[in-house]
């Protein structure tokens, strides 16, 4: 397929590999934030292409991941005890709430689906108006046009039967934290390409000021990452830090505009809980007054009460960086993609399950 | 989650009385609907980036080649530099 093969080609991987050896003389700490290439870096075999002086540390970029657990035991509430229609990408079904998974519920006899798009949420509104069609809305800036665009769709067509329940997570908060922590490592950054391509790059510059790193904004194929990498090596090596965009071919420096249209429309920045992290300041969407009526947190005022996580899953610091999976004492053994004790172990894009299913092939150590 | 692949737009249609842009997008063997709400200049045979049914950025095609080119120039740089030290 067209931008995809090409950036996929084995000699241009080991042209920038001999390159990236070539130039790396001492060790560096590089984190990738993104959920999405943590997956590709460990599929690809990319870390055991590396120098080994090159340390990847995986990044709390997995919206799945740091959804609350509040917000899940939420979504089974609303399905089982309201009767809605309750409905989210795949991946959001099997992380597990404090009494049980949406997908558990389901088996129960809720009526909950997995859908491909939220604007196929809002057909399911118009197929079924006596009923409630919730959309778990979750992810980063990436997919929250879309989530928005659901919404404004559904005003526009008239559909009262359609709501979201937002959890919504922004990605430079997120750098912000994991630089603040005083155990961190992290001596430079790839930024996530596609969270990009909606918000463009201009937020990142006071963090490379202020924290002195280089980010370097990177796609998702394994010469994007090799690029990325050697982007930010480049700039390790030579004592700078700057914002570099790898991914030009999809990142505007503006980013999309009729997407942060969309946004602004839809939802207002607030608090948020990250799962395993905690509270980061103005780090999510809630959505927005104008728009209350397609809120399923409004239209339901749902009052859940908060449980303690699981004291055996260390998925905090694996988020931020602070652990690999494989220090869980839990990896493997209590905790599996069959039964996982946290949500990294969950979503494909967890470091957890990254290194648990390429972990056989013995890609990831 | 943020999984996004670029396919081809094959055809453009309005729905809902024509307040919703959408596109056949070709991905290798497979065509999908997307909304180009959010890339109004997108024309049939470009290259669009779609994620969760949605495109949210057009692929340059200028761009793209610039990875390819990326080890050479870099190289030609490095002796750029090395000279300039002499
Ligand atoms: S392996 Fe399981 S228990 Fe350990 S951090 Fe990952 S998700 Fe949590």
């Amino acid at each position: 397929m067209k931008f995809i093969q090409e950036f996929r080609d084995p000699e241009l991987v080991e042209k920038f590999v001999n390159e990236l050896h070539h130039i790396t003389t001492q060790p560096w700490t590089i984190m990738e934030v993104c959920g999405g290439q943590t997956h590709s870096l460990v599929k690809n075999g990319i870390l055991n292409m590396l120098p080994s002086q090159i340390t990847m540390v995986h990044g709390p970029g997995c919206p799945v991941c740091v959804t609350p657990l509040n917000l899940i035991d939420k979504a089974v509430y609303l399905a089982e005890e309201k009767g809605v229609i309750l409905c989210s990408f795949g991946d959001m079904l099997r992380v597990p709430g404090s009494k049980r998974s949406l997908l558990e519920a389901k088996a129960r006899g809720a009526d909950v689906r997995i859908l491909y798009s939220p604007l196929e949420a809002v057909t399911l509104a118009q197929k079924h108006p006596d009923r409630e069609v919730v959309f778990f809305a979750v992810g980063f800036e990436t997919t929250a046009p879309a989530n928005a665009l659901s919404v404004v769709h559904a005003r526009r067509a008239g559909v009262t039967n359609y709501s979201i329940l937002a959890s919504h997570v922004l990605v430079p908060p997120a750098i912000e934290a994991v630089l603040e922590d005083e155990l961190t490592q992290i001596q430079a950054f790839l930024g996530a390409g596609h969270v990009c391509a909606i918000m463009g790059i201009e937020e990142y510059y006071p963090l490379v000021e202020r924290y002195k790193v280089p980010i370097v904004i990177t796609g998702f194929e394994p010469v994007d990452l090799l690029q990325g990498i050697l982007m930010a090596v480049r700039q390790l090596e030579a004592g700078k830090y700057a914002l570099e965009n790898q991914y030009a071919r999809i990142v505007r420096p503006e980013g999309n505009p009729e997407a942060r249209k969309m946004i602004e429309q839809v939802f207002s920045i607030a608090d948020r809980e990250w799962r395993g992290i905690g509270t980061i300041p103005q780090s999510g969407y809630e959505v927005s007054e104008a728009f209350a009526a397609y809120d399923a947190n409004r239209k339901f005022s749902v009052q859940i009460e908060k449980v303690p996580e699981s004291s055996e899953c260390i998925a905090g610091q694996v988020l931020k960086g602070l652990k690999k999976p494989v220090d869980c004492p839990q990896f493997g053994k209590k905790c599996t993609p069959q039964n996982p004790l946290g949500a990294p172990m969950v979503s494909s894009e967890g470091a957890c399950a990254a290194y648990y299913h390429f972990a056989a092939a013995g890609i990831a150590d | 989650m943020c999984l996004a692949i670029p396919g081809k737009i094959k055809e453009i249609e309005y729905q809902y009385g024509g307040a919703v842009r959408m596109a056949k997008v070709q991905f290798g063997g497979i065509t999908k609907e997307a909304s180009l709400e959010m890339v109004p200049a997108a024309v049939v045979g470009d290259y669009v980036l779609v994620h969760v049914g949605v495109a949210i950025s057009i692929v340059d095609e200028v761009e793209a080649a610039k990875t390819f080119a990326y080890l050479e120039e870099i190289g030609e740089l490095d002796d750029l530099i090395d000279s300039c030290q002499l």
